[in-house]
């Protein structure tokens, strides 16, 4: 399904993201772990095509995509680390806007709006404005946001920091609907419990590098679990800002 | 391209815009309130005969019948508005701004005027005490001075006892000139003015000798009835429909400031990410934001000329089209104002405070303000390379100067223009991907 090879992108003098190479199966859910600054929403800024890399290519389907293709766009659904919405504005006239993004036209629009927000479990509070709702209830909107144009892979940067073990459940439960659904999920987070749960296989990055590329079952096998396997890989080391 | 997409993002924007409540109040009520303002003190609705009597003071040092009966004149002129004081309070209430002039008849000004009249020498001078700042009040005063100053003059010459005096001076004079044609010819012409006044002198006695009582003099042998050359002779110069046009354009420029200053901070948002990760093209963006702010400019346009023609009878008194013409394109050169400023600037307070400024540059030199016409001419010359002066213009024609459409197709040209080069800008500037 998806396809990356040798992929890099350089800020000034930092690698964010040091030829990373990765395929996901159709279908499958894998957690991209990594420290902060390990890499991880550069990686899914270039795999979305909203930043260029400077040298390695994506692949959708067996089919190489130009770089910021909008071909590669439609069938993508980004989830960012930020809740992105018009707090200005209601629930229902932010999903009339990221649908009418992706060309869709009202009828079609309106059914896939009640359904996203049935699924994040908004739906009796569409009228009201985003900047009334709570954290927990903007991540779940920015969710129901990137499945509108009904994508084959879904990118989910972070869904979960910073809510409530509620939201959090919530959420999560939103995420395996989906992948009951057949979607495909590519998830960041540094959550192991989370990961444990929900992924299939991890991939584990620091200072822009895969370090470990295996399924959950193996990693736990070698490391007793996925936070010893992550403490071993990654160091002790603080991260942020420290590191070179 | 992708029509959907971008008409949802018009719609956002619109949105965007109208649950700002203040914004859509300060964007249309404020200019309204202002507009009004100006049109009021600059004319009105041009039917009010109150306003505006020029305020002059009057110090007559002489108290002759002829200082008498120009001030006598003076006050019963509808233009002004007389005090009589003596010299030092004139001096300080000019200076104060209570009187836009104060006129002083020194002593001796009857008798030295009336001779004067005759020989042409030693004339007497008025001195006029003049506000500087209200120069306009001050030359509507020359002028009427010099009018009534003539006709008392001449009237007391040809028939009061100075006038007499000063013939017999003159005479006197001429006596003692050689002998000459030219001398025998002004002696026969001064004899028989002198029978004439001593005639009609005993003919009046007994009779108040003061004003209209005087007899004859000379005035200013024709009137001025000054017509207002507007669209129809009904229809007299509406202040208000220049300052409405000002206003509009003045406002509608700040909040395309605000469309573009949004636009700077939403590069700075998370959804902005949300943006460029649809399948969306830079122009298709460029071209949503475009059409959005130029609808949200026409909204605010037709919201203030509604108010201007319900309450402040502003009418097309030309062309629609060239009005409609002239809307449109001024609301288009906004939007391009505002997507270049989105372009070229860095953060949002720096980009808000350099463009207000240098809009309300371009408003006052562009004759939002104060008309251009009142400008001096290098002045109005160079406001020509102000867009908001074909704005204004382009408006004023359509409304109160009642131009037909060729009129207006320059300033449409003008704005169109204008917008092309900002919107050239913006496309060659703005940064879609990072
Ligand atoms: N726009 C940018 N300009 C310069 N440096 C950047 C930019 N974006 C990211 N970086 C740098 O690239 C590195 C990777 O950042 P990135 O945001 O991808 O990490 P992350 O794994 O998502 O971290 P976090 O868990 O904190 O979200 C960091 O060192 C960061 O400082
Ligand atoms: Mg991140």
């Amino acid at each position: 399904m998806l396809e990356v090879e040798q992929l890099s992108k350089r800020y000034g003098d930092r690698l964010a993201v040091n030829a990373i190479s990765f395929t996901i199966a159709a279908g499958e859910t894998v957690g991209l772990l990594g420290p902060n600054g390990a890499g991880k929403t550069t990686a899914i800024a270039l795999i979305s095509g909203i930043a260029r890399a400077d040298s390695g290519h994506v692949s959708l389907g067996g089919v190489r995509v130009r770089q910021g293709a909008n071909e590669l766009k439609r069938r993508v659904g980004l989830v960012p680390q930020d809740p992105a919405l018009y707090d200005e504005l209601s629930a229902w006239a932010n999903l009339q806007l990221f649908g009418g993004l992706y060309g869709l036209r009202a009828d079609a629009l309106r059914a896939r709006a009640e359904d996203a927000l049935a699924l994040v479990g908004l739906a009796g509070r569409r009228h009201e404005r985003v900047k009334t709702f709570s954290g927990g209830m903007k991540r779940r909107l920015n969710i129901a946001g990137a499945l509108l144009h009904d994508p084959d892979l879904m990118l989910l940067d972070e869904p979960t920091v910073g809510v409530d073990p509620q939201s959090r459940n919530a959420i999560f439960e939103n995420l395996e609907a989906l992948k009951r659904r057949g979607k495909t999920l590519l998830y960041t987070t540094h959550y192991m419990e989370e990961a444990e749960r929900l992924c299939d296989r991890v991939l584990i990055l620091d200072r822009g590098q895969i370090l470990a590329n295996d399924s959950v079952a193996n990693l736990v096998r070698q490391y007793r679990n996925l936070e010893g396997a992550f403490m071993q890989l990654t160091g002790r080391a603080l991260r942020d800002g420290a590191d070179t | 391209m992708n029509g959907t997409a971008i008409l949802a993002l018009i719609r956002t924007d619109i949105r965007l815009y109208l649950t700002d409540r203040r914004a859509v109040v300060v964007g249309v009520l404020v200019p309204i309130l202002i507009a009004a303002f100006f049109g009021y003190v600059f004319g009105g609705t041009g039917r009010n005969e109150e306003s505006g009597k020029i305020p002059i003071a009057v110090v007559d040092e002489d108290r002759s019948t002829v200082t008498r009966a120009i001030t006598a004149d003076l006050a019963a002129d509808k233009l002004l508005q007389v005090t009589a004081l003596d010299r030092a309070a004139a001096h300080e209430q000019v200076k104060a701004g209570r009187q836009n002039a104060a006129a002083v008849f020194p002593k001796g000004f009857g008798e030295q005027t009336t001779r004067a009249l005759f020989d042409g020498r030693d004339k007497p001078q008025v001195e006029l005490l003049v506000d500087p700042s209200q120069s306009t009040g001050a030359r509507v005063i020359e002028g009427l001075l010099a009018q009534y100053a003539m006709q008392e003059v001449s009237k007391e010459a040809f028939n009061g006892a100075l006038g007499r005096k000063a013939i017999d001076g003159y005479l006197a004079d001429l006596d003692r000139e050689p002998s000459t044609r030219t001398r025998a010819d002004l002696t026969a012409l001064l004899r028989s003015a002198r029978k004439l006044s001593d005639a009609r002198d005993t003919a009046t006695q007994g009779e108040s000798a003061s004003g209209a009582g005087r007899g004859f003099g000379l005035s200013i042998p024709y009137t001025v009835a000054p017509m207002e050359v507007t669209a129809r002779a009904s229809a007299p110069y509406n202040g208000y429909a220049h300052s409405f046009a000002g206003m509009a354009v003045q406002f509608i420029l700040f909040a395309g400031i605000d469309a573009g200053v949004l636009l700077l901070l939403t590069r700075q948002r998370g959804i902005w990410l949300r943006l460029r990760s649809a399948p969306l093209t830079r122009s298709e963006f460029m071209l949503a934001r475009a059409l959005a702010t130029t609808l949200i400019s026409l909204f605010q346009f037709t919201l203030i000329y509604l108010a201007a023609a319900v309450v402040f009878k502003v009418r097309i008194e030309g062309s629609w089209t060239g009005f409609i013409g002239v809307a449109i394109a001024f609301c288009l050169l906004n939007a391009a104002f505002g997507l270049m400023l989105a372009t070229l600037g860095r953060s949002a307070p720096t980009t808000r405070g350099f463009a207000s400024m240098a809009t309300l540059l371009l408003v006052m030199v562009g004759g939002a303000w104060v008309p251009a016409f009142v400008f001096p001419r290098w002045l109005q010359a160079a406001s020509l390379y102000s867009p908001t002066r074909w704005a204004v213009d382009g408006l004023d024609g359509a409304t109160w100067r009642g131009l037909p459409f060729s009129s207006a197709v320059l300033p449409i040209i003008v704005l169109v223009g204008t917008a092309a080069a900002c919107l050239t800008v913006a496309l060659w500037r703005f940064r879609w991907e990072e």
